[in-house]
Order: C-alpha cells, then sequence, then structure tokens
C-alpha cells in the first residue's frame, strides 16, 4: 500500500503528539522536583536543589527502596526457577493440560490485582499463619512471585522454541552427561532470555502496589507503598516529587540494559 | 541416577512441574477458590466473625441494589472506554512505527514507547494528580476536566496506551511490505488494502492488547484514588469491604464480578487467536 505523501505527513505528526501526550506528564514530574515554590505553584518560578539533599536524606524513603529491592530480588529468584521449570517442561514434552497450564501462568496478571491480593491475603491467613510464619517481607515475596513467573515463562519459553534440541543431541552423542550438557550448551543458550525474563520480573515487582497492600505484613513498606501514604500529605510533597524523579529517571535502565544484552526484542514484551 | 532420569521422561516432567504446579496449581487455585467459597459465607453484623454457612445473599444484595450494578456498569463503561482511546491512539502510531518509519527511526521509537512502560505506575498517577490539580497546568490551558471519571479515562489511558501499541506494532512487523506493494500493484486502493490484508493482522493484536486495557482498567482502585475525585469503580467497593467495613465474604462476592467478566473476555478473544500474542 503506496501511502499518499499526506497521508504520511499525517501519521508522522500523530506519531509526534502521541509521543509528546506520552512523556509531557514525566518531564512534568522531572522539572517539579527542582521546583523552589514549596506549595508546587505553575509555572514554576524558581529553581532548587534543596529537595534532592531533603529527599537523600529521608530515612522512610531509603528503607522503604531497600525493602523494595529485596522483594524484586526474592520474587525475581523464585520467579527465575519456577518459569524455566514450567518452559522446559512444556516445550520438551507432551502431557495432558498442556494448553491449560500456560493458561494457569498467564492467570496471577490476567485477574485484577485487587482479586490476586485478597486470595493471597485470605489463604495466608488461614493456612501458612497458624504455622507460625505471620506476614511480613516473605509473604509480599510470594505474592509478587506468583505474577512474576508469566514473564520468565513467556521469555524461556520463546528460546527454546527457536533453538531447538539438536544442539543438545549433539552435545549428547559427542559424549557429554546431561549436567555437562546442560552446562555448557541448554544455559548459554537460555541466559540472554532468563536476563530479559528478570529485568521484567523485577520490574513488575519493583512497581507493583495493590498485591503488596494485601501480603505485607505490618511494617513492612515498599517503595510504591510508601509513595502512597505519603502522596495525599502535603508536607511530603516535595521529597515524593524527588523520589518520582528518580524512578522516571532510573526507568531509562532497564530497557538500555536490555538493548545491551539481547537485541531490541528482547524488552519488546512485557509479559 | 542421570541415566533413571534419561530412560524414564514421566519422571523428568514430574520433576519439572511439580514445585511450579504445587505454588501455582494448588497454592494460587486453592487461594482463588477459598476466595469463590468465601462469597457464599456471611459475616456476623454483632461479632463481626465470619460465619461458614451457604448463602447466596451476597450475591443477591449484589445484583438488586441499584448501587452494584450502576457501579459495576460505570466500571465496564470506563474499562470500554479506555480500551478504545488506547485503540484510537495506537493503531496510528504502530502502523507508523512498523509502515512509515525508516529502521533507524523505528528502533528509537520502539524504545521510546518501552521507556514508560518501565516508570513507576504510581509515579505516572502522581504526575496527571499534578497535571490535573486545580490552577494546575491542564486547568490553566484547558479549563478542566479536574479530577473525576473523566480524569480517570484519561489517566488509565495514559498508563495502558504502550500496552496496546506494543503488540499490534509487533503484529503489523511481521506483515511484510511486498504484500502490501501486492496488493497495491494488483490494483487495490489504500482503503481495500487495509480492509482485506492491515485489519486481519490487526485485530488478533488489538484483541491481545485489549486483553490489558481491559483487565488492568477493570481492576484499578488506586488511579481512581488518585485522580477519581469522588467517583467509585469496583475495586474500590471490593477495597472498602475488607478494610473499613471488614467484610470478606462481601468482598469477595464484590471481587467475582471482574473475575467473571475478564474469564468470559478471555475465552471470547482465545478464538482470535490473541492469547498467543500477549
Amino acid at each position: 500500500m503506496t501511502l499518499s505523501r499526506y497521508a504520511q505527513w499525517a501519521l508522522r505528526a500523530f506519531m509526534a503528539l502521541g509521543l509528546l501526550f506520552i512523556y509531557v506528564p514525566l518531564m512534568l514530574v522531572l522539572i517539579n522536583s527542582f521546583n523552589g515554590d514549596r506549595t508546587f505553584g505553575w509555572p514554576p518560578h524558581d529553581f532548587t536543589t534543596r529537595w534532592w539533599s531533603a529527599a537523600w536524606d529521608n530515612t522512610g524513603a531509603r528503607s522503604a527502596l531497600l525493602t523494595s529491592v529485596k522483594a524484586g530480588l526474592g520474587a525475581t529468584a523464585i520467579a527465575l526457577v519456577l518459569g524455566t521449570m514450567v518452559a522446559f517442561a512444556v516445550q520438551r514434552f507432551k502431557f495432558f493440560g498442556r494448553d491449560t497450564l500456560s493458561l494457569l501462568i498467564v492467570l496471577p496478571i490476567a485477574l485484577p490485582g485487587i482479586v490476586t491480593g485478597i486470595a493471597l491475603d485470605s489463604a495466608w491467613r488461614s493456612v501458612i499463619e497458624p504455622l507460625g510464619i505471620g506476614k511480613g517481607l516473605f509473604s509480599v515475596i510470594v505474592g509478587h512471585a506468583t505474577f512474576c513467573v508469566v514473564t520468565i515463562y513467556n521469555n524461556v519459553l520463546a528460546r527454546l522454541r527457536r533453538t531447538g534440541i539438536n544442539l543438545e543431541d549433539a552435545s549428547a552423542d559427542l559424549g557429554a552427561s546431561p549436567g555437562q550438557t546442560f552446562r555448557y550448551v541448554t544455559f548459554p543458550m537460555i541466559r540472554s532470555a532468563l536476563l530479559a525474563g528478570g529485568l521484567l520480573a523485577f520490574a513488575l515487582s519493583f512497581d507493583e502496589i495493590i498485591v503488596t497492600t494485601f501480603t505485607a505484613g505490618p511494617g513492612v513498606t515498599t517503595l510504591p507503598i510508601w509513595i502512597f501514604n505519603n502522596l495525599f500529605r502535603p508536607n511530603q510533597a516535595p521529597v515524593v516529587n524527588v523520589v518520582a524523579a528518580v524512578l522516571v529517571v532510573l526507568s531509562v535502565v532497564p530497557v538500555w540494559l536490555a538493548q545491551r544484552v539481547a537485541g531490541p526484542e528482547a524488552g519488546a514484551s512485557r509479559t | 541416577m542421570t541415566s533413571f532420569l534419561h530412560r524414564h521422561p514421566r519422571v523428568r516432567l514430574a520433576g519439572l512441574l511439580s514445585a511450579p504446579l504445587l505454588w501455582l496449581g494448588v497454592a494460587y487455585l486453592g487461594a482463588l477458590a477459598v476466595l469463590l467459597v468465601s462469597a457464599f459465607w456471611s459475616v456476623n453484623t454483632f461479632t463481626g466473625q465470619v460465619v461458614r454457612e451457604f448463602t447466596v445473599a451476597n450475591f443477591r444484595t449484589i445484583l438488586t441494589e441499584e448501587v452494584y450494578r450502576n457501579v459495576t456498569l460505570r466500571s465496564l463503561g470506563v474499562a470500554a472506554s479506555v480500551t478504545v482511546i488506547c485503540v484510537v491512539l495506537a493503531v496510528p502510531m504502530a502502523f507508523y512505527m512498523a509502515k512509515v518509519a525508516s529502521p533507524r527511526t523505528r528502533k528509537w521509537l520502539v524504545i521510546a514507547i518501552l521507556t514508560p512502560l518501565w516508570a513507576s505506575y504510581l509515579v505516572k498517577a502522581y504526575a496527571w494528580r499534578i497535571l490535573l490539580a486545580n490552577d494546575g497546568p491542564m486547568d490553566s490551558i484547558f479549563g478542566g476536566p479536574g479530577y473525576g471519571l473523566t480524569a480517570v479515562v484519561l489517566v488509565l489511558s495514559y498508563m495502558w496506551l504502550p500496552y496496546m501499541i506494543l503488540p499490534i506494532y509487533a503484529g503489523l512487523e511481521r506483515l511484510p511490505d511486498s504484500m502490501l506493494e501486492a496488493s497495491a500493484d494488483l490494483g487495490a486502493r489504500a482503503g481495500r488494502t487495509f480492509r482485506r490484508i492491515v485489519l486481519p493482522i490487526l485485530i488478533p493484536s488489538v484483541f491481545a492488547g485489549s486483553i490489558f486495557t481491559f483487565s488492568l482498567s477493570l481492576g484499578d482502585y488506586i488511579t481512581v484514588q488518585i485522580v477519581g475525585g469522588k467517583s467509585q469503580l469496583i475495586g474500590n467497593l471490593v477495597y472498602a469491604n475488607i478494610g473499613a467495613a471488614n467484610n470478606l465474604p462481601f468482598a469477595a462476592a464484590i471481587a467475582t464480578v471482574p473475575v467473571v467478566i475478564m474469564v468470559i473476555y478471555l475465552v471470547a478473544v482465545r478464538r482470535s487467536g490473541a492469547l498467543e500474542e500477549l
């Protein structure tokens, strides 16, 4: 289909407007973190960096960041193991209910977060709490891992489908033990898929608020929960602005990493 | 040990599936099942204790009382509007990216669409809270819309737009340019090529994107709290019944509404091949 010049220009203009729509709010967050006015009047009249130093000294925000990193790493580790196992099972074996299995894995992110949240919360309270393990950071990790499995599963499955099993067969024919084949052939093949999936899983966990609200024990505050708790407090606005700006800047990192490690297609799907 | 595993693929399969199935199949599905069952329980109004006796009272309340019907319809309306807005914005953008832009520009555009996905959900909602505030940028330029249901639709469309662009882009990218040229060579005008060649590729991708936009909008209650003013969606009702009202059975009953809607939606779009496009 050869588009007329007019149509091409119209599409280009539409694209530009779309990007403007996507980026203006994010730019606003960045600018506002330097807004010198305490009430954040718009447009800003003078600029300052003092909110940034105030945010750096804010212990609440810092410990929330640490909690989020711990939860993200824990959930990603579990999801890496579980997701890879399912991907291998689905790709290498035929079994009853294989199609249903992929639906089961998508379910935790396809269902509204609040449903997963209260389901896990009431299950934890009625089954695991009587065993003496109260809700805390661990329950957050369990909740996050549940919906992170899908990112690893999809990435590894796509990789296994593309690479096939010829190389592994060759490795076995040449006398490698299954352990050696996994270490020297299979693992290097799926490594970048694991990294891409792991990045996604970490990002999903780092950003999650709804499931966290229901699975976090008392005193466990992740960064999104901290932001939400302070969002409606005008005197905390300067620090919230800076934390928000930091998160906007940080969002460039995983995209850059994914581009470097696995090429442009690696980050192309968030699920 | 290894040779035993080698000779018994079923044992290997069981080994691979055991942990994930225990986690997702038993623990997660179990939790969902208990939630579903508890929707048929009730709460003793004096003691606040959950009474584990079967009753359909919760569902009767949801189906007969007008508040709940209105909130359900409002939530469906918001989810549908968000999905439509996202499709309208995403199709031209994805088409430009896949079929008009040069390969170099295309690469940068994909990055430009991907990057905001990694920016925090709350930060985006917060950005719009600033934008939409009284005397804020939107108010001083456009004189509105302020906090409310319109703001919710606007902000949710903003949040989920990349989720719609990416599957559509991926679908269009797989469509070879030569097919569009062939169609033109055979005498089809742009409109006809679009209907006969582009649209069949587009539909499963749009459905795939709509799973995100629809489901994510249907369960949202945070954005509503941040920019929604006084308006309420299903999520807010569920949240209120767990927190303030402490009525888990009723919360569970309300929560089944979006689940039923989503399951119907997933089954309906599965036939278009949308699930493979996710």
